[in-house]
């Protein structure tokens, strides 16, 4: 049976602004639950701003004011124990950072020291989680590079001397050679051209598989959900608005947010003009009353306006909070879907 | 290897380009002036002292060999130079008849000694300091220390040194205030001697580190408190990286890349200040000999200064500029 | 721009306080239009007078009321300060702008020419100068040469940023509408330099003011005119402290204090207002 590593528990982190005498409350996260289960890459999707950088940044126990934690809980089932990070102290924290948890960042532009040579940043990274030394460390970043496909003299390399590519296998090496039961990817093939794209994300799949491990796998790229997850969480304006198995979420999508993300993706074949959605995503200083999606939603009717719907078992291993998820027809046809399940 | 060797290249053009066109500019301010130079030394030299008409003779003569007047300005500019790069600039009249350049050889240890240690000294501990305030913004201690930096750092230099010397020359006198050492010690390599340096340094010193330290403190706190919110540090602290590591290979090390380049750029800053405390603490160094070259009309030690000037300061920015691509590595493959 | 000033003043301490202290100055220098002494005469007072209720600041060992003296002093630098900076951020703007909007060789040649000018030291050029011009060198003259070196910083700075906007969708719209390269960078990325020619312009006065106290107080400059490194002069060349007529030292010396630490705040907030990174900062990021 599946057990899950993962409990997130009525999660709510807000930043708090100051800014020239103006306070501000930015409800980021707002009241989050979900899990997330041995060996499974979990997928999360939604818009820039829509809050899942700052639900993950949680996740990795990397709050930093004016970010902080109102309520709620984020615990994960270690085998070194169990372990909830927003009340964990630095020691604690400490101790399971890369050894259990690790954190693939977004841009391998930026998260890469620029003054310091790979080799260098590995030992930084790798050699206190390893506890080795010697010929076993140096054997094991080596092996690991090796199945990232990179040549042993990156580690000699400086992060400017590499292609956006092969920085992009080095962090993902970085957060890997532990072998971690928890890898957070914040969108980690982003800025990749298409091509190096495809060869990163089959790596993240096979390292994931070799290692047993589960991965949270954010990106707002639906088709790359479609490629790599089994599981897929929809986040809009701080909530999770739709979550279930990813065929059925890209078939029979039980949120009209859900069914306007799928059918937005280009097919082959397919000429017909996608369907725009109207408005802009709320502010998250200032969100809607009632359900947050109202305003742009196309079946909207009055109760939305002013209740906010739970998110409900909607179908096997299938959540989604809208008061008319029975009335959600997909956009898209499951022969065209298939283009993209490819 | 081979980037870094571009880039020395590049440096060293630049070196001597600076220093061409420096000491070209000092040539042509001199000669393209109304005032005929050697008639205006002659003139301030008869009136000073009484030197004998052989001596005037001599002078002149010099004088006008050194300053060609009456050839066209080409042959001097061109003259100019083959004098000076055999180090001759004729001899100063404040020393009659020593060469200049021997006087600036004699007095540049004095400054370089006081120049070097007491930037080293500012830089250092500046930006340690600084980067620790900018690492610690809530730290009490670091906060007052700003406070003080901020209001002790646009303050010309010569008020500090004006304000040192009034604190310790009037109304609290335990260090000496003038000169580069007692009166009473002979020259010679004793710890007598050597004592009597280190305490005439202090003010002067002192007074370059006050002035100097603000920016430094200043530059690195507003630095380091921008390198801590990088990815790269972020993400080391979500790696459970040593807190030593962090501080030292990511954060200071990526501050003091624009640290060093700015230490290239107030080079030329630190020397005009060194001018100044030598002339308020009466040091013996060259910048004492540029203000009595220029207050006895002495044109060649006035020339002698200024090329010397120029070019230590160029060479020292060169030998800055050297050590930048050991900081960051992405210069060398520019 | 009404409404950023009116936030820095109240939110932005630093600010608030350059304002006071710059402002009490500008009021006070703005007084010697309405002197009753023409400042550069001397012997028209009753020599080493102690502050009183005639005499606010005394009077000197020249026989000069050091209130007017002061005041003419205080004026005759800002105006020195204010006509380096617009000179020199002329140059700076111009070198700028062109070099980070042409490119290309233009750039190269620029910036080469650049890196000179912050390699050679100001300090012995300008004393070269006043050793051949001698009492001829006036205060414009000396404002010119030092805008002449003033200017390689702030180029570079605002070549930074003209880099940025060349990529920017307006500046494509406006080639290709067949706007003449001057009116670009005139019209459309001119606005875009001007916070960082504000910020510099406090910085650049800090510097020439300081500079020609520096050369006043050795006595390289023109010493009748009255400046704030000519009364300095006089005050040492007279012994003041050791007299006994401390005030000659003491108020020249506060007022020079406020003077400078009024810019300095002004120059740093400002600069922290234009970068986003150290706003954040101040908010708490």
């Amino acid at each position: 049976m599946t057990q899950d590593i993962l409990t997130v528990e009525g999660l709510k982190a807000y930043y708090q602004m100051n800014y020239f005498g103006v306070s501000r409350e930015v409800r980021a996260v707002d009241d989050i639950t979900m899990t997330v289960r041995k060996n499974e890459i979990y997928g999360i999707a939604g818009e820039s701003s829509s809050g899942k950088t700052s639900f993950i940044k949680v996740l990795a126990a990397a709050i930093r004011p004016p970010m902080r934690v109102v309520d709620g809980s984020v615990k994960f089932n270690f085998k070194s124990g169990p372990i909830d990070v927003t009340t964990a102290t630095p020691q604690q924290l400490d101790a399971i950072r890369w050894r259990s948890l690790s954190y693939i960042m977004q841009g391998s532009m930026s998260t890469l020291n620029p003054v310091r040579r790979i080799g260098k940043t590995f030992e930084d990274f790798a050699k206190r989680p390893l506890a080795a030394s010697g010929t076993p460390y140096r054997e094991r970043v080596l092996g690991h590079l090796e199945r990232l496909k990179l040549p042993a003299d990156v580690l000699n390399a400086y992060p400017h001397e590499l292609s956006g590519g092969m920085r992009q296998r080095v962090t993902i090496g970085l957060a890997t050679v532990c072998h971690p039961e928890f890898v957070i990817a914040d969108e980690p093939t982003t800025a990749l051209d298409v091509v190096v794209q495809k060869e990163v994300l089959g790596l993240i799949r096979e390292i994931q598989q070799d290692m047993g491990s589960s991965v949270v796998f954010v990106t707002h790229d639906m088709s790359v959900h479609a490629n790599m997850t089994d599981r897929v969480g929809i986040i809009y304006a701080g909530r999770l608005v739709e979550e279930g198995p990813t065929r059925q979420m890209f078939f029979a999508p039980k949120h009209p947010y859900t069914a306007h993300l799928v059918a937005s993706l280009p097919r082959i074949g397919d000429t017909t003009q996608r369907p725009a959605l109207e408005g802009r995503p709320p502010s998250l200083a200032n969100p809607p009353q009632g359900c947050r999606f109202h305003p742009r939603c196309p079946l909207a009717i009055d109760k939305c306006k002013t209740e906010v719907p739970p998110l409900i078992p909607v179908a096997n291993d299938h959540r989604s909070a809208c008061w008319r998820w029975q009335d959600v027809a997909p956009l898209v046809k499951p022969h065209q879907a298939h283009g993209v399940m490819a | 290897m081979h980037g870094y060797f571009w880039f020395v290249g590049k440096r060293l053009l630049q070196l001597l380009a600076v220093i061409f066109c420096g000491i070209s500019a000092t040539f042509f301010i001199t000669h393209l002036s109304p005032i005929d130079p050697v008639e205006q030394v002659l003139g301030r030299l008869s009136a000073r002292s009484n030197l004998s008409p052989e001596a005037i003779a001599a002078t002149r003569a010099a004088l006008t060999e050194m300053y060609g007047t009456g050839q066209p300005i080409l042959t001097q500019y061109l003259n100019f130079w083959t004098r000076l790069l055999r180090g001759d600039l004729g001899p100063s009249l404040l020393a009659f008849p020593t060469p200049s350049m021997e006087l600036v050889t004699r007095a540049m240890p004095w400054t370089l000694g006081l120049l070097v240690t007491s930037t080293l000294f500012t830089f250092v501990i500046g930006n340690l300091l600084g980067a620790l305030a900018g690492y610690h913004p809530e730290n009490r201690f670091f906060q007052a220390f700003g406070l003080i930096a901020m209001g002790v750092q646009p303050i010309p230099y010569y008020i500090v040194a004006f304000i040192l010397l009034i604190i310790f020359g009037f109304l609290w006198p335990v260090l000496p205030i003038s000169g580069g050492f007692a009166m009473d010690v002979r020259p010679a390599m004793s710890w007598q001697f050597i004592f009597s340096i280190l305490q005439h340094s202090i003010l002067p010193a002192l007074s370059l580190v006050l002035v100097g330290f603000g920016g430094w403190f200043l530059g690195m706190r507003a630095l380091v408190s921008n390198v801590v919110n990088e990815d790269y540090v972020t993400y080391a602290g979500l790696a459970g990286v040593k807190k030593q590591t962090i501080v030292g290979g990511y954060v200071i090390r990526n501050a003091l890349v624009p640290q060093l380049t700015a230490l290239a750029m107030a080079l030329g800053g630190v020397f005009s200040g060194t001018v100044i405390t030598e002339q308020v603490f009466n040091y013996p160094g060259i910048g004492s000999l540029l203000i009595d070259g220029v207050n006895y009309g002495d044109y060649s030690l006035v020339l002698a200064v200024s090329t010397v000037s120029i070019t230590a300061v160029a060479l020292a920015i060169f030998i800055v500029d050297l050590l930048h691509p050991l900081l960051d590595p992405r210069v060398r493959t520019e | 721009m009404f409404s950023v000033f009116r936030d820095l003043i109240r939110y932005n301490i630093e600010f608030a306080i350059g304002l006071i202290l710059v402002g009490a100055v500008v009021i006070f220098a703005v007084l010697s239009y309405f002197s009753p002494v023409d400042p550069s005469l001397i012997y028209m007072a009753m020599p080493d007078q102690p502050p009183s209720g005639q005499y606010w600041f005394g009077t000197n060992s020249r026989g000069q009321d050091l209130f007017w003296q002061l005041s003419a002093a205080f004026r005759n630098s800002l105006i020195f300060g204010i006509t380096v900076a617009v000179l020199s951020r002329i140059i700076s703007i111009t070198v700028g702008l062109l070099s980070g909007y042409v490119g290309g060789w233009v750039d190269r040649v620029l910036m080469f020419i650049n890196d000179i000018f912050v390699a050679v030291p100001i300090f012995p050029i300008l004393v070269l100068f006043y050793f051949v011009l001698r009492n001829n060198m006036d205060s414009f003259t000396l404002a010119l040469i030092m805008a002449c070196f003033g200017w390689p910083f702030d180029a570079r700075l605002i070549r930074s940023v003209a880099l940025g906007l060349k990529h920017r969708e307006f500046t494509r719209h406006a080639v290709f509408a067949g706007m003449s390269t001057p009116k670009i960078l005139l019209e459309e990325h001119l606005p875009y330099v001007m916070p960082i020619v504000f910020s510099t312009f406090m910085a650049n006065m800090l510097w020439s003011i300081g500079l020609e106290v520096t050369l006043a107080v050795l006595g390289f400059t023109n010493l009748n005119n009255p400046t704030i490194g000519t009364v300095l002069y006089w005050a040492i060349s007279h012994s003041a402290i050791v007299v006994g007529v401390w005030w000659w030292i003491v108020i020249p010396v506060v007022l020079i204090v406020m003077t400078f630490l009024g810019l300095f705040l002004l120059a740093v907030s400002m600069n922290e207002y234009i970068d986003p990174r150290s706003r954040l900062r101040r908010m708490g990021a």
